[in-house]
């Protein structure tokens, strides 16, 4: 059964030492000209390692923009976010670059393989600057690949090309993926089949999972959901049991 | 694409600039001279001779389709500058006692010409009296034929007769020391008893009159009066060095624009190319609106066209600036009164239509490719590129190689034929800069060939008349003469079958220590005792081989007429002539042991010293220092060297950048998702700009051996249309042109990269993350 949280709520019962990410009155305004848009008015969020978060809301609710400022591509204009206890709104380039490297893996809604690399060596290209990285073949069986490894983009489904993603993007051992609408471009079925690869990448190696989408069948697979809206937190509810990928329907 | 269309234009307006400046300086020199000489009468035969009277000048204007007739009095003397202990000489002409001269006259650049009956008063050319700062009013001496006189100059002029002044034998004008002076006829026959007689002819011919038969009419008849043998206008001295040079210009202007052009089309080719690739959907959408194939085919036209007048404008005006500033270089050497630029509107017309084809043809296929494409395909996304593993991955170095090292060569191969043509495009800089290097090595290997392996005196001295080889015993025991050669000098007419060429033969001694023959090897090789040897090129004209019978007409003394047995051909690159053994020189010329001059070696310290003693000797038209003609050469050549080198250079520099800058644009506009994606993914702007740029690097690197052929192979054409019986090029590349061509295109495609480069740190990483490719 879905338990409604408060908005405040930084997802007891874990220890402190669980949380990954600590985010305080975190906003985000970006000048447009003459116009200034308020994508973020105020978040307060804890992620937890070993978490699967599920951000929801329609387009234009800062979904994005929370996960983008989470991942150190951009930076807030007031507020704090934590990796670790580390605040990243005082980090330089240098340092966010270190971060994304390291501890930040990448999920993005149109794969952006490398096109001229081929399977195993999109991951490679990755495993190649991390510290402690798994293997290739690893992280490419994990997600069910490890037959496809001599082929190019061009050469792979969608849904394939996806699940090369997420083995990139799990390769490096991080402590938390970033899913930017991961299912965005796929049909339902080959939609089904990513998720699952995140949900097993999230269940066996404990990394701390945040998915973007507009598709609310998606939420039930979370343990949590944060619903933004209007750059706000409207509601966070905790799912009693999450659900199979494969019991979701859209 | 401002940036791509500036460098396009900077290319396009190099093109045009060095068409413009190469087309517009021939124009200029060519309409400069042809005033010249229409206004001032410039003869049209010449004739020098022993002597003859004066009576005999109306049977050469009874000549048929002889027009006017100018006889003259000429001498070499020597000269003797205050505040100038070098050898100097002079070519001394007469000019008519009252009036002006008939042909070949003078244009009075200040004071005035001679007074009748002053045996002291000389006009001078102008470039002599700029080298020495003379003016109206200042003298200097003179030995006028074994007299010592003081000369004062009464005016400064110029004459379409020397145009170009070098000296007899010389290789370069050298106004400080060879000169040109006109002096009164009756001053000047009384001087070398020459009254009531001749010793020069010039002559101009009606309109449509055979100058062929006249020449041969008027040698006829100077022949008993030791003529020397007529020329056309076309071999004039002067005349002829301007024509090579016209040649010169008009081969640049040939080559180098078209590189450059070249290179523009290909630029035009690839940016537009790629524009009709992002543009797809804006195509798609305006042929549904309903605009048709043509609509969308001129809309690109225009775009190159835009591009091809800016670069024509640029280039026009670019090129008339350049233009002007070789005219003014030129003038250094070539002595007009004035220069009258001319920019014909027909070269701008031609160089816009030739840039405009090239521009079209060039784009012709993605223009035609924007048009034809149907709206619904161009809707659809373009099919994802296909990729394999590289040359080197084949060949089984792909552990060896990182991730990225494999996008960079994976990212060449799947263009080939566009990486081939962007390597090329390179090497043409690379060539460009190869072939302005060449003149100065050429030019360095000449003059070490020439004056150094050939010639080791240190000063030849030139008799007045053909004197005994006891004048050379008299030389020896001047004090600072450490060694001294005769050597016998004649002009002459060879003729083989149906050909003929007029030089001179030289005649040294066998045990010779100043004078070389070189095979074609450069090797020494002996003066054999009988037989002629020629130059190689002479061997050419007159197409002879060793072994061959030579038919030899000499044009001095006696003129005897021999056959003489070719014995070798030898390398020279300066002038032509035939060698022989002194000895056998003098038989043929039913002669004693008679010499024309001598090859001193001498003690620097007492150089002055001898020269001054020369001076002073009645017998001694003349004298050659070797090194001052070195000096003189190279200082005459500076300007022009240092004007091409730096020209050259931005050139170069341009086609690099322009190539480098449209890959790198067009490479970060492919892969600018790419690229922006493996930044989100953690990798630094340095590893992403190796990418980037790691793959122009291997197209520049690449590139450098391609230009030094190339490079090479534009020298070689070079040198092979310029070469003529006044000199050959030969083709010799110094390890330092390689390397400063190298430097300049690996300096240039750096700045270009860098500047590309920066614009990564612009990349999108928030918009990459919903970009579909």
């Amino acid at each position: 059964m879905d338990q409604t949280i408060a908005k405040n709520d930084f997802g007891s019962p874990q220890a402190a030492e669980n949380i990954v990410f600590q985010v305080h009155g975190l906003t985000k305004v970006y000048e447009m000209g003459q116009v200034k848009v308020h994508a973020l008015r105020g978040i307060d969020l804890e992620l937890c390692s070993g978490e699967l978060i599920v951000l929801l809301g329609p387009s234009g609710s800062g979904k994005s923009t929370l996960l983008n400022i989470l991942g150190g591509l951009d930076t807030a204009t007031s507020g704090s976010v934590a990796y670790c206890g580390k605040d990243l709104t005082r980090a330089t380039e240098q340092e966010l670059t270190e971060y994304r490297r390291y501890h930040i893996g990448f999920v993005f809604q149109f794969y952006n393989l490398i096109p001229s690399l081929t399977a195993l060596e999109n991951v490679t290209v990755v495993t190649e600057i991390a510290q402690d990285p798994m293997k290739p073949e690893d992280a490419l069986a994990i997600v069910g690949l490890g037959d496809r490894l001599d082929h190019f983009p061009s050469q792979l489904s969608g849904g394939e090309q996806q699940r090369i993603a997420i083995a990139r993007a799990i390769s490096k051992n991080p402590k938390v993926l970033l899913c930017d609408e991961p299912t965005g471009a796929l049909d339902s079925g080959t939609g089904i089949v990513v998720l699952e690869a995140l949900e097993r990448v999230n269940r066996e190696l404990g990394t701390a999972t945040a998915i973007i989408t507009h598709n609310v069948d998606i939420a039930g697979m979370a343990d949590r959901v944060v619903h933004l809206s209007n750059g706000l937190i409207a509601d966070i509810t905790r799912n009693a049991q999450r659900k199979q990928p494969r019991e979701l329907h859209w | 694409m401002k940036g791509q269309a500036v460098a396009i234009i900077l290319v396009l307006v190099s093109g045009i600039a060095t068409f413009v400046m190469f087309i517009s300086t021939m124009d200029t020199l060519n309409v400069t001279r042809d005033t010249f000489y229409r206004d001032y009468g410039f003869a049209e035969i010449f004739a020098s001779l022993k002597r003859a009277p004066e009576s005999l000048r109306q049977r050469i204007e009874e000549i048929p389709g002889v027009d006017r007739v100018e006889t003259r009095v000429m001498a070499d003397v020597k000269l003797d500058i205050p505040g100038f202990s070098e050898p100097a000489t002079a070519r001394l002409v007469s000019l008519p006692d009252t009036g002006v001269s008939l042909l070949n006259r003078l244009y009075l650049r200040s004071g005035r010409l001679v007074d009748a009956g002053k045996d002291n008063e000389v006009v001078v050319s102008e470039a002599f009296a700029q080298a020495h700062k003379f003016f109206p009013g200042d003298t200097f001496g003179a030995v006028i034929n074994g007299k010592w006189r003081t000369l004062v100059i009464v005016g400064i002029a110029l004459s379409p007769e020397f145009v170009l002044q070098v000296r007899p034998g010389g290789i370069s004008p050298d106004f400080k020391r060879y000169g040109i002076l006109w002096m009164g006829r009756s001053a000047l026959a009384a001087a070398y008893d020459m009254k009531g007689a001749f010793n020069d002819v010039v002559l101009t011919v009606s309109p449509g009159a055979d100058k062929e038969s006249i020449i041969i009419r008027l040698d006829d008849l100077l022949d008993k009066y030791g003529g020397f043998g007529a020329v056309a206008r076309k071999d004039q001295m002067s005349h002829r060095f301007l024509s090579e040079e016209f040649k010169q210009l008009e081969q640049f202007a040939r080559i180098f624009p078209g590189i450059f052009i070249g290179v523009a089309a290909f630029l035009l080719n690839v940016v537009i190319s790629r524009t009709v690739s992002t543009q797809r959907e804006q195509i798609a959408a305006l042929k549904a609106f309903g605009y048709s194939n043509v609509d969308v085919g001129i809309h690109y036209a225009k775009f190159v066209l835009l591009i091809v007048l800016l670069g024509v404008l640029g280039g026009t005006a670019v090129g008339v600036w350049l233009g002007r500033g070789l005219g003014r270089i030129y003038m250094e050497f070539y002595r007009f009164p004035y220069l009258m630029y001319d920019l014909r509107p027909s070269v701008v017309i031609v160089a816009a239509l030739i840039t405009t084809g090239s521009a079209l043809l060039g784009t012709l296929q993605a223009v035609r490719q924007a048009a034809l494409l149907p709206p619904a395909q161009a809707m659809r996304p373009e099919p994802p590129a296909q990729y394999r593993q590289s040359f080197l991955e084949r060949l089984g170095l792909g552990p060896l190689l990182s991730q990225p090292s494999r996008i960079i060569l994976r990212n060449i191969e799947r263009k080939p034929v566009k990486a081939l043509l962007s390597v090329i495009g390179i090497s043409f800089a690379c060539a460009v800069m190869v072939a302005s290097g060449f003149f100065q090595d050429s030019v360095d290997f000449m003059v070490d060939v020439q004056f150094k392996r050939a010639q080791q005196e240190d000063m030849s001295v030139a008799f007045a008349e053909p004197a005994s080889r006891k004048t050379i015993h008299e030389l020896k025991g001047l004090w600072g003469v450490e060694h001294a050669e005769g050597f016998r000098a004649v002009p002459a007419r060879f003729r083989f079958g149906h050909r003929s060429y007029r030089t001179v033969i030289q005649g040294f001694d066998a045990d010779t220590h100043l004078h070389y023959l070189l095979d074609m090897k450069l090797k020494p090789i002996e003066l054999p005792a009988e037989g002629i040897v020629l130059t190689d090129y002479l061997g050419g004209i007159l197409q002879v081989k060793p072994g061959d019978n030579l038919i030899v007409e000499v044009l001095e003394g006696n003129r005897p007429v021999r056959q003489v047995q070719v014995a070798a051909l030898v390398k020279q690159y300066l002038g032509v002539m035939g060698y022989m053994d002194r000895t056998a020189l003098n038989r043929m010329m039913r002669e004693g042991d008679v010499v024309s001059g001598a090859y001193l070696t001498l003690d620097s310290r007492e150089q002055t010293h001898i020269y001054r003693t020369l001076v002073d000797m009645p017998r001694v038209a003349g004298a050659v220092v070797r090194m001052d003609e070195i000096r003189n050469f190279y200082q005459t050549q500076a300007e022009s060297m240092l004007f091409f080198t730096f020209v050259a250079t931005i050139l170069a520099g341009i086609i690099a950048f322009g190539v480098v800058y449209n890959s790198a644009r067009i490479s970060l506009s492919e892969r600018s998702r790419e690229l922006a994606s493996l930044r989100v993914l953690g990798y630094t702007r340095g590893e992403i700009s190796y990418i980037l740029l790691g793959e122009l690097s291997i197209l520049t690197l690449a590139a450098l051996p391609f230009g030094f052929f190339f490079g090479w192979g534009l020298c070689a054409y070079i040198a092979g249309a310029v070469e003529s019986d006044l000199f050959r090029i030969p083709v010799v590349l110094e390890m330092k042109t390689f390397a400063l061509a190298a430097a300049v295109v690996v300096i240039s495609a750096s700045v270009s990269g860098l500047i590309v480069r920066k614009r990564l740190d612009h990349l999108d990483l928030v918009g990459v993350l919903k970009t579909k490719e």
